[in-house]
């Protein structure tokens, strides 16, 4: 019997121990937060410098003009069809402002952390918020589709091919790619050319220094949708940092402007 | 005896399975299953190879339909607009002009893909890239070998002189020495003096190319373009050459211009499409946000095309023809 004991006692300390060591090591891993391991600081204010795609951003361009995109014989009707009265009479003013036109929509944007893991983004354009998430939820129901969906996000670092880790340039730096789905079906544009719920959005943001000590931001932009698009859609919009948010001006969605 | 050696089994069991429990629980979070989350992943390494071929994508529009008197998406000093008012599309009929090409910057405006090798020295370290030409844009040589910038009196060429090196995952690179051009097909200059800086990035098969264009001269603000390039399995070469004929001018025409205030073409883009004066002709403004908020009760937007309509409901063929 004491014999016994002894032996329970035993697997009772090594079960323990084992416990402890896990999670001491979910602990560890917490502490190396996405926050923490930023290669590149996103936060701050960012204004849009449109010098692309300027008609089709600043403007709403005619109805039926898909130029530039590769919109699939299923869209047309749709992009004919569009009704911004229509739209915003039943509620779909956000339309064009869904994630996989958002970035493209002159404005700024606020990024801030909202916790070690979760990068948000907020939108003066549209007032809108996306979060940008560096950890999987494990979620017992999937959510309903979203304009701005469900994004996860992940930091990448990228060295010249054949450069080591003790070369200057290969700590220095890095990217944010994020990917996003579950989104509520919107427009690439305002004028109506649409994607759909089964769209994926994949997302690389990118910093670079500026001349005159400014900061610029890229977001280069895929769109994958089987359903509106015949091959994938890529744009890469730019911001310039800016000192604070005083020029921060919400406004809500429109779908006539 | 018996009944003591089965309870007795049975009270280690049981101890076990509550210590495993116990043990199990420790492990879970806190917060419950709804929000569990797997542990933050490390940043993920990548390589990134420059050299290989990369086909153009076409979804972005970086120069708009090269309609004259289309200065969209820039900031142009007062010297700048009016030169390129007095741009007039036939001086490239001159024999002389028709092979002068287009600058540096026209890796990021123009229709053709790069084509990309690298040089190294006999130590197999890295000398250059090079980014071949096309029929209608010099070979750039980014020298990655830290040598010195030659003198600013040094030649002024299309391509410039370019020099670079990788910085926090992307390779940017830095060209001066250009000689007097264009940054738009449409006659917008770029003067000698002008500073060119790129920075190439690389996401999986993309490569994205920054150009931020400074010209103390004829630019109010950098002229900023990123263009996404995708890898090709099939080596691309652009290299036929270009071949002067006559096009109706004899050498030693006097060069076609306009007076800058009689420019023909001054509304023609802005009347295709409805845009406001200050944004087609390239006003510092109209590039931010609140230039957007300023033209909404003004601006009209064209009516929908009916009748030939052009590439994808685009306006031009119709309203040319």
């Amino acid at each position: 019997m004491r014999r016994s004991l002894a032996a329970i006692a035993g697997v009772v300390l090594v079960l323990f121990a084992v416990g402890g060591a896990s999670a001491q090591r979910q602990g560890s891993a917490s502490s190396s937060s996405a926050r923490d391991l930023a290669p590149i600081d996103l936060t701050g204010y960012w204004v849009s410098y449109v010098t692309e795609n300027w008609r089709y951003r600043m403007v709403t361009p005619a109805k039926g003009e898909y130029r530039r995109i590769p919109a699939s014989p299923a869209a047309l009707p749709i992009i004919n069809a569009w009704d911004p009265v229509a739209d915003q009479r039943a509620g779909n003013q956000c339309k064009s402002y869904g994630a996989a036109a958002i970035m493209s929509v002159p404005g700024r944007l606020h990024i801030t952390w909202q916790d070690a893991d979760t990068l948000r983004i907020d939108t003066d354009a549209g007032t809108q918020t996306r979060l940008l998430r560096f950890t999987d939820r494990a979620s017992s129901s999937a959510s309903r589709p979203a304009w701005q969906g469900d994004s996860n996000a992940r930091w990448e670092r990228v060295a010249a091919a054949g450069s080591t880790a003790q070369d200057p340039a290969y700590a220095a730096g890095g990217s944010l790619r994020v990917v996003t789905s579950n989104l509520r079906a919107g427009y690439l544009r305002k004028n109506g050319v649409p994607y759909s719920e089964r769209a994926t959005v994949t997302e690389h943001f990118d910093i670079a220094p500026l001349p005159d000590g400014g900061t610029l931001l890229l977001v280069n932009t895929i769109v994958d949708d089987p359903v509106y698009l015949n091959a994938p859609y890529v744009v890469s919009p730019h911001f310039k940092k800016e000192p604070d948010g005083s020029k921060w001006d919400p406004t809500p969605c429109s779908s006539t402007w | 005896m018996f009944i003591d050696v089965v309870v007795r089994r049975s009270l280690v069991a049981s101890l076990i399975a509550v210590l495993a429990a116990c043990v199990a629980l420790a492990q879970t979070d806190p917060a419950g299953p709804q929000s569990r989350t797997r542990p933050t992943p490390a940043v993920v390494p990548s390589q990134f190879e420059f050299v290989g071929s990369w086909a153009p994508l076409g979804t972005e529009d970086v120069q708009n339909d090269s309609v004259p008197v289309d200065y969209l998406g820039l900031a142009l000093t007062d010297e700048g607009r009016t030169r390129a008012l007095s741009y007039d599309e036939s001086q490239k009929s001159m024999i002389e002009r028709q092979c002068q090409g287009w600058g540096a910057s026209y890796m990021v405006l123009g229709p053709f893909g790069l084509r990309i090798t690298s040089q190294s020295d006999q130590q197999k370290r890295l000398v250059s890239y090079t980014i071949d030409a096309w029929e209608d844009w010099m070979e750039m040589t980014i020298w990655m070998d830290d040598r010195t910038r030659p003198s600013e009196h040094a030649l002024h060429t299309q391509a410039g002189f370019t020099t670079g090196r990788w910085e926090g995952g992307a390779l940017g690179a830095r060209t001066t020495h250009l000689k007097t051009g264009f940054i738009r097909k449409t006659g917008v200059p770029l003067s000698d003096q002008a500073t060119i800086d790129w920075r190439f990035f690389r996401h999986g098969d993309l490569l994205t190319v920054l150009m931020v264009a400074r010209d103390p001269v004829y630019l109010a603000e950098p002229e900023i373009i990123s263009k996404s390039f995708r890898l090709s399995k099939v080596p691309l070469d652009f290299r036929d050459p270009c071949v002067p004929g006559y096009e109706g001018r004899e050498p030693g025409d006097d060069v076609p211009h306009f007076s800058p205030d009689e420019n023909p073409f001054l509304d023609e883009f802005m009347k295709l499409y409805n845009l406001p004066r200050e944004a087609v002709l390239g006003y510092r403004d109209t590039l931010y946000p609140e230039y957007r908020k300023r033209i909404k009760n003004t601006y009209v937007p064209p009516p929908p095309c009916t009748a030939d309509c052009g590439v994808a409901g685009n306006f031009v063929r119709r309203r040319a023809g």
